[in-house]
C-alpha cells in the first residue's frame, strides 16, 4: 500500500514524465550502440555519447532556461536564434581582426561586445513588449527576421573562421576533463534557480504572468519585470551564441542558431511550463532540453533514414506531449487500471487532479 | 552629376569603338539606354539568388568582374532568396529591353509565365548554376552550371586514389554527411557517388552510416560525433561540402583520432577553408564545384547574342585536388 502511494506521488511529480521519457530515449540506444553509456578518457578528457549529448545540448539548455522565464510572464521570445547569430558574428569578427587571436584580453573584450549586443536586443524586445504593449510574438518577430540580416551584415555574408585557443574553451574546450560548457550551463542554471527560488523574484515573475494588471495594482512593477526577463533571455541566447560559434571556431550568420527558438519553446513545454504563463519549472526545462538533444543524437546513432528524420522526431514529441497531458493519462492508464483491478473501479480517473506546487 | 559622368564615359566608349573596358560603374543602371547608342555593347540583366554563402558571394563577384572585362553593361540584382523578387527583376529587364537575361533560379518551378514574356520580347534567357522545370524547353537557351551527379562520381573516383595512396587494406567503411535533405546538390551528389560505388566496389566499399548535416559546420560536427559512437570502425568520410567536413574534423579529433590518417576524408566544393584543412593534411581530397563561372557565362552570352547556337547544358570547368596540390592551389582560392 505504501509503495503504491509512493509510486503515485512519484508519478504525480511534475518532473516524472519528462525524466521517464529521457531515460527511455537513452535506453533505446543500447541495442544499436552497445557501449552507449561507456565513457573513456581520450586525450585527457572524458569522451562518450553522454558527454556529447551534454556538450551539444548546452546552447539549447541555456536558451531554453531564458525562454522559460519569458514564457512564465505569458510572453514568448522568437528572436533568440537571431541573437545567437548576432553574438557569434560580432564576437568572431572582432577576434578575427585582432593581430594576436590568442590574447586573452582581446577575446574577453570580444565576448563582452557580443553579450552587450545581446543585451541591447533584449532591451529592445522588452521595450516593445512592456512599454509599447506590442504582442510578444510580433515584437520579437522583428529581431527574428531582421537580426539574421544584421548578423550577415557583420560577417559580410561569409563564414568567419577564427583560430583562438582561449575562445575555443567556452564551447569546445575541456576543463577538469569535462566540456567547459557544462560548467557555464551549471553556473547559469544555479544562478537562475537561486534568484527565482531563493528570492521573491520568481514569485513576481509568476504573478506578472498570471495577471500583469492585478500585479501592477498590488504594487509590483510588472513592466520592469517584463523588460528584465527579455534581457535575461537575450543574455542567455548570447552566451549560447558564444558557445555555438566557439564550438566550431567559426561564425555563420546564416545558420548559427537557426530554428533554436522552436526547440527552446519545445523544451520549455516538455518541461511542464505552461505557455499561458504564471508557472514555471527551470528543472523541467533542463530535462526538456536534454530530451530534445538525446532525440537528435538517437536519430543519428540508430540510423533513421534522412528523409524520415523529422517524422521520427515529431512522433516522439507527440508521445511526450500526450504523456504530459493528465487528461490523456487518465483516459489510457485509468481505463487499464479499471480492467486489471475491477475491485477499485474508477479510482484513478475520479480523483481530482492534484494541485501542482510551484517548484 | 553622375549622369554626366556616365554620359562622358559612354561617349569615350563610343570613340574607342567600344573595345576598351572603360565602362561605367559596375551593377549600375547606367543611362546609356541599353547600348543602342553605344553600338555593339551588350547589356546583360542578371538576377542572383541571394548572398547566402561564401560560394554565392564568389559567384556574384565572378559574374560582375567577367562582365566588366568583357565590356558588357551589367544590370545586377539580388533576389534575397525570394522568387517574387526574381520574377519582378526579370520583368524589369524585359521592360528595359536588355539583350540577354541570365539568372540563378531560387526554386525549380513556377517560371513559365515570366519566361514566356521574355520569349515574346525575343530576349534569350540563360540559366546559371541551377536548372528549372518548364513545360516548354524553348523558354531558355542553355544552363551554365555544375553537374552535381558528376561531382559525386568524381568524389568516388578520387576516393579510389586516396585509398590507394594511404595504403588502406580491407573493407572500406564509409560515413556519408549529406547536404540539406531534398536539395538538388545533396540528392545528386549522393546518387553519383553510389553509382560508381555500386558499379566498381560492390564488395569492398560500404556506406555504413549516412545522415544530413545541413551543409553546415555545426551540423557536420554533431552528426560525426554520433557516427563515431555508433560506428567506431568508420575509416572513410564522404562529405557533400567542405564546411561539414571541417566540422566533422573537429569531432574526429575530439575522439582522439587523426583526420586524414585514421579516417580518410573526401569532400566537395573547394572553399578556401577546405583547402586550408587539406594543406594541413586533414582532408585527403576535394572535388571542386566552381562558382567562378562568370567568364564562361560571358562567352555564352556573346554567342547567344550573335545568334549562334550553344549546347543545352554548359558544364562549369572544374578540377579535382589531392593533398599534394593543396599548398600550391591555396593562394588561388578566391572564396
Amino acid at each position: 500500500m505504501t509503495t503504491t502511494t509512493r509510486w503515485r506521488a512519484l508519478t504525480r511529480h511534475n518532473l516524472f514524465w519528462p525524466v521517464a521519457v529521457l531515460v527511455a530515449l537513452l535506453l533505446v540506444n543500447i541495442p544499436f550502440t552497445p557501449d552507449f553509456f561507456a565513457i573513456h578518457m581520450t586525450d585527457g578528457h572524458l569522451y562518450g555519447s553522454l558527454v556529447s549529448i551534454v556538450l551539444f545540448g548546452s546552447p539549447l539548455i541555456l536558451v531554453a532556461v531564458g525562454m522559460t522565464l519569458v514564457i512564465a510572464t505569458g510572453g514568448i521570445d522568437l528572436s533568440v536564434g537571431a541573437v545567437v547569430a548576432i553574438t557569434g558574428a560580432l564576437t568572431c569578427s572582432y577576434i578575427s581582426d585582432q593581430k594576436d587571436q590568442d590574447a586573452l584580453a582581446g577575446v574577453l573584450l570580444a565576448m563582452g561586445l557580443g553579450l552587450l549586443a545581446a543585451v541591447v536586443c533584449g532591451l529592445w524586445n522588452g521595450f516593445l513588449v512592456a512599454r509599447m504593449g506590442i504582442q510578444p510574438i510580433i515584437a520579437t518577430l522583428i529581431i527574428m527576421v531582421a537580426g539574421r540580416g544584421v548578423a550577415q551584415l557583420i560577417t559580410d555574408g561569409q563564414i568567419i573562421t577564427i583560430n583562438s585557443e582561449p575562445y575555443k574553451l567556452i564551447g569546445g574546450g575541456y576543463w577538469l576533463t569535462l566540456p567547459f560548457s557544462i560548467f557555464v550551463v551549471a553556473a547559469v542554471v544555479a544562478v537562475t534557480v537561486a534568484l527565482t527560488r531563493r528570492t521573491a523574484l520568481g514569485l513576481l515573475v509568476e504573478s506578472v504572468g498570471g495577471n500583469a494588471e492585478a500585479s501592477r495594482l498590488v504594487g509590483i512593477r510588472s513592466m520592469r519585470i517584463k523588460i528584465m526577463v527579455y534581457v535575461f533571455c537575450a543574455l542567455c541566447a548570447g552566451i549560447a551564441g558564444l558557445m555555438i560559434s566557439s564550438n566550431t571556431s567559426a561564425a555563420d550568420g546564416n545558420n548559427a542558431g537557426l530554428w533554436i527558438e522552436l526547440d527552446a519553446i519545445l523544451a520549455v513545454v516538455i518541461g511542464g511550463t505552461s505557455l499561458l504563463g504564471g508557472r514555471f519549472s527551470i528543472g523541467g526545462t533542463v530535462v526538456g532540453a536534454l530530451v530534445i538533444q538525446t532525440l537528435t543524437t538517437t536519430i543519428y546513432t540508430i540510423g533513421v533514414p534522412t528523409q524520415t528524420n523529422l517524422v521520427f522526431k515529431a512522433a516522439v514529441v507527440i508521445v511526450v506531449c500526450l504523456l504530459q497531458s493528465p487528461k490523456f493519462r487518465a483516459k489510457v492508464f485509468g481505463a487499464r487500471a479499471k480492467t486489471t483491478a475491477p475491485a477499485t473501479p474508477a479510482a484513478a480517473p475520479a480523483e481530482p487532479a492534484p494541485k501542482m506546487e510551484v517548484s | 552629376m553622375l549622369n554626366r559622368r556616365n554620359f562622358l564615359t559612354a561617349a569615350i566608349g563610343v570613340a574607342a569603338a567600344g573595345t576598351l573596358a572603360a565602362c561605367a560603374k559596375e551593377d549600375d543602371s547606367s543611362s546609356d539606354s541599353a547600348g543602342s547608342g553605344g553600338g555593339k555593347k551588350i547589356t546583360l540583366g542578371f538576377s542572383q539568388v541571394g548572398s547566402e554563402s561564401g560560394w554565392r558571394t564568389a559567384n556574384s563577384e565572378s559574374v560582375k568582374s567577367a562582365a566588366k572585362e568583357a565590356g558588357y553593361t551589367l544590370k545586377f540584382s539580388d533576389a534575397q532568396q525570394k522568387q517574387e523578387n526574381q520574377i519582378s527583376a526579370i520583368r524589369n529587364y524585359i521592360a528595359q529591353k536588355v539583350d540577354v537575361i541570365a539568372f540563378s533560379p531560387v526554386v525549380v518551378t513556377g517560371w513559365d509565365a515570366v519566361l514566356k514574356e521574355a520569349k515574346a520580347a525575343k530576349i534569350p534567357v540563360v540559366l546559371t548554376d541551377r536548372s528549372v522545370e518548364t513545360s516548354d524547353d524553348s523558354l531558355y537557351v542553355t544552363l551554365v552550371g555544375s553537374d552535381f551527379t558528376d561531382e559525386g562520381r568524381r568524389a568516388a573516383k578520387i576516393l579510389e586514389k586516396v585509398i590507394e595512396k594511404a595504403g588502406l587494406k580491407g573493407n572500406v567503411k564509409i560515413a556519408q554527411l549529406e547536404g540539406t535533405t531534398g536539395a538538388a546538390p545533396a540528392i545528386e551528389r549522393a546518387k553519383g557517388f553510389k553509382e560508381v560505388m555500386d558499379a566498381e566496389h560492390k564488395d569492398d566499399w560500404k556506406i555504413v552510416v549516412s545522415q544530413t548535416g545541413d551543409f553546415t559546420r555545426a551540423g557536420g560536427k554533431q552528426v560525426m560525433a554520433a557516427f563515431l559512437q555508433s560506428n567506431p570502425d568508420i575509416n572513410v568520410l564522404f562529405a557533400h561540402n567542405d564546411d561539414m567536413a571541417i566540422g566533422a574534423i573537429q569531432s574526429i579529433e575530439a575522439a582522439g583520432k587523426k583526420p586524414g590518417k585514421d579516417i580518410l576524408i573526401v569532400s566537395i566544393d573547394g572553399v578556401k577553408d577546405g583547402f586550408v584543412a587539406m594543406s594541413e593534411g586533414k582532408i585527403n581530397a576535394i572535388v571542386e564545384c566552381n562558382p567562378l563561372l562568370g567568364p564562361q557565362l560571358m562567352e555564352v552570352v556573346k554567342t547567344v547574342h550573335d545568334g549562334g547556337t550553344v549546347e543545352r547544358w554548359i558544364k562549369t570547368k572544374e578540377g579535382d585536388f589531392m593533398q599534394d596540390q593543396a599548398k600550391a592551389a591555396l593562394p588561388t582560392r578566391k572564396y
